[in-house]
């Protein structure tokens, strides 16, 4: 055992070690994130002279292109009715999803509740169920003739309206991603609300505040990181919404294949066969994401800088 | 996402019992005088979430006993005789295919959120361990893939993939999902609060290597962790859709979500399907939720949304 000699073998060990640890995920991370990243953003600056589906190799020639691919997407009407429906059905989805959420979270943490473990459970449950099963079990129980809702409404001699197209089909699909996403968001909250000290709500019961007065001036204002977390990552799942309409599709004529940007590009690029100006879409979107999240984020970190730093 | 080295109190108390924080339930046993009335309100309100979130559930396990003519034409939660007709049907359905898409989800699932544990362990560790340069970089670069939308990604990849002449195969649809972003986030925030530089320390001072250290302290002061990147993985690639569903031609090596999607679209014009989709649904919920009443008392969701908080 020659102590120096060792010391030296660790010390290169420890220098090396992290970069050892790191090997798998920068190689993955190259091959599978900045490797394509890359390849769209060269596509979506060039075009196909030869038109035609092109995903092989071969005769293809691939010339600059510009920013024509971003004016041409930017300026597509279908593009904009897509991204205007997005906007449509976030504006239901985010603050009733989230308002679901606050109030279950805090209802599982107040006083004398029962059934608490079972309704944790029931409400996270959806978080099991894969999208396009959600979407498919709903999308039948949209159906004239298998839905309830219809059924009840005739039953009260009310009309029954499509759910599946125009108006209503906003609700029926920001139903499907509430019905998804409420119960995570839920535990996210809960789970902030339990970890709060329980010397404030003493306080505030030694002042005479009612439950729902500490619910409204002293949780809510105390789980508000949460809340924008939650928040921000509600917005980016919807800007990205593919797999619901995708699924409630076949069962409809009200959803058409550019219904959300997304499935906008993936038509684009798989049916049309046209890479570039999907490529080019794609890209705008991943900047609107970037841009919204940076802004949401900043927000977020100068309210919470501002409060207390525990 | 810069506050992360503030990371969660949670980790420590593995239990969902976290001593000291807050009134969660009001005291067990001793003091009956207080849990004795029952809040009627918010009791009724958590049981109205509960019952909404699981309807779409119990629909499918009535709608799965119906045969084909019953489920256009009988009440929507009237139960019929043809469950094992149903499953009779699908058991035979093109050989079995069915079973060979549950089959390929436990394979993508399982095999896919091992390899990714690991390289979220290896890299968490690494971010959390270790000074180095370009730690930071690297950190939020990989993190930046988070709010990638899945189609910027996808359609690269397919590209990609093409010019290996990997698509359609199991590989195509395994290889992109190993690296996740969030996992890695996860890995380094647990590797933070779980992992005592003193024994690290301690490790090397008696001589450990580095991958010793790693595997003999580290991986089971992250173990809680670690289970909860392997689920978290696990339900993301059971419920992908978009990238099989890009990737592959073959529908021997469908995922489940992406072959009950054809079935349904083959449904449009063969509704003799339906019952087929509607049972084939059943069955490919029931798994995970089983999963999720089993493992909930070992995932602790503290820990799950303690590190979505910070």
């Amino acid at each position: 055992m020659t102590q120096p000699r060792q010391g030296a073998r660790r010390s290169y060990g420890v220098k090396a070690a992290p970069y050892g640890f790191l090997l798998p995920a920068a190689v993955l991370f190259a091959l599978f994130f900045a490797l394509p990243i890359g390849y769209a953003v060269w596509l979506s600056f060039h075009k196909v002279e030869i038109k035609g589906l092109g995903l092989g190799r071969g005769a293809r020639h691939e010339v600059w292109a510009g920013l024509q691919n971003y004016t041409s997407a930017l300026t597509d009407s279908e593009f904009l009715r897509s991204a205007l429906r997005v906007l449509g059905y976030g504006a239901i989805v985010v603050p009733v999803m989230l308002g679901l959420a606050l109030l279950f979270a805090l209802l599982l943490d107040s006083e004398r509740v029962r059934a608490r473990s079972f309704a944790r459970l029931a409400i996270f449950l959806p978080y099991a169920v894969p999208g396009v099963i959600a979407a498919l079990l709903w999308g039948f129980l949209y159906l004239p003739d298998v839905s309830p809702f219809l059924y009840l409404l005739d039953a009260l001699g009310l009309p029954q309206p499509d759910l599946m197209d125009g108006g209503p089909l906003y609700l029926s699909m920001a139903n499907i991603a509430i019905w998804g996403g409420t119960g995570f968001n839920m535990i996210v909250i809960y789970t902030a609300l339990r970890s709060l000290p329980a010397e404030v709500y003493e306080a505030a019961k030694l002042d005479g505040c009612s439950e729902l007065q500490i619910a409204l001036r002293v949780k809510i204002p105390m789980v508000a990181p949460s809340l924008v977390l939650t928040f921000f990552f509600s917005i980016i799942a919807t800007l990205q919404v593919f797999n619901e309409p995708m699924t409630l599709k076949p069962l409809t004529n009200g959803i058409p294949s550019t219904w959300s940007p997304l499935m906008k590009v993936y038509n684009d690029a798989f049916t049309g066969g046209n890479i570039h100006a999907a490529s080019a879409t794609a890209v705008v979107l991943a900047l609107a994401t970037f841009a919204l999240s940076f802004a949401l984020l900043r927000a977020s970190n100068r309210r919470t800088t501002q409060g207390a730093s525990r | 996402m810069t506050g992360l080295a503030s990371p969660l109190r949670a980790t420590a108390p593995a239990a969902g019992t976290t001593p000291g924080t807050s009134q969660g339930p009001p005291p067990p046993a001793g003091g009956g005088t207080r849990g004795r009335r029952t809040a009627l309100l918010p009791t009724a309100g958590l049981v109205l979430g509960a019952l909404y979130c699981l309807l779409p559930v119990a629909w499918v396990v009535v709608a799965a006993t119906k045969s084909g003519q019953d489920l256009f034409s009988t009440f929507t939660f009237l139960p019929g005789d043809g469950f094992t007709d149903n499953l009779a049907d699908l058991n035979t359905y093109r050989e079995g295919i069915y079973w060979r898409w549950m089959g390929n989800s436990v394979f993508y699932a399982c095999l896919g959120a091992v390899l990714s544990t690991l390289v979220s362990a290896f890299a968490g560790y690494a971010f959390a361990v270790y000074r180095f340069r370009g730690r930071e970089a690297f950190f939020n670069v990989i993190l930046t893939g988070v709010l990638m939308p899945p189609v910027i990604l996808a359609i690269p990849q397919y590209l990609l993939m093409a010019e290996a002449d990997l698509t359609d195969t199991y590989a195509s649809v395994l290889l992109p999902l190993i690296l996740s972003p969030y996992g890695v986030y996860l890995g380094r925030i647990y590797a933070e609060a779980a992992i005592p530089m003193e024994l690290v320390e301690a490790g090397r001072m008696d001589g450990a290597g580095e991958w010793r250290i790693f595997q003999r302290i580290a991986v089971p002061m992250m173990s809680p962790g670690l289970v909860t990147i392997f689920l978290f993985q696990f339900v993301a690639i059971w419920n992908n859709f978009l990238l099989p569903f890009i990737m592959l031609g073959d529908d021997e090596k469908f995922p489940m979500t992406v072959g009950l999607f054809t079935l349904l679209k083959q449904g449009a014009s063969q509704p003799s399907l339906y019952t087929l989709v509607i049972t084939g649904a059943l069955l490919a919920v029931l798994p995970l939720i089983a999963l999720f009443l089993v493992i909930q008392r070992f995932w602790s969701l503290d820990l799950l949304s303690g590190a979505v908080k910070s």
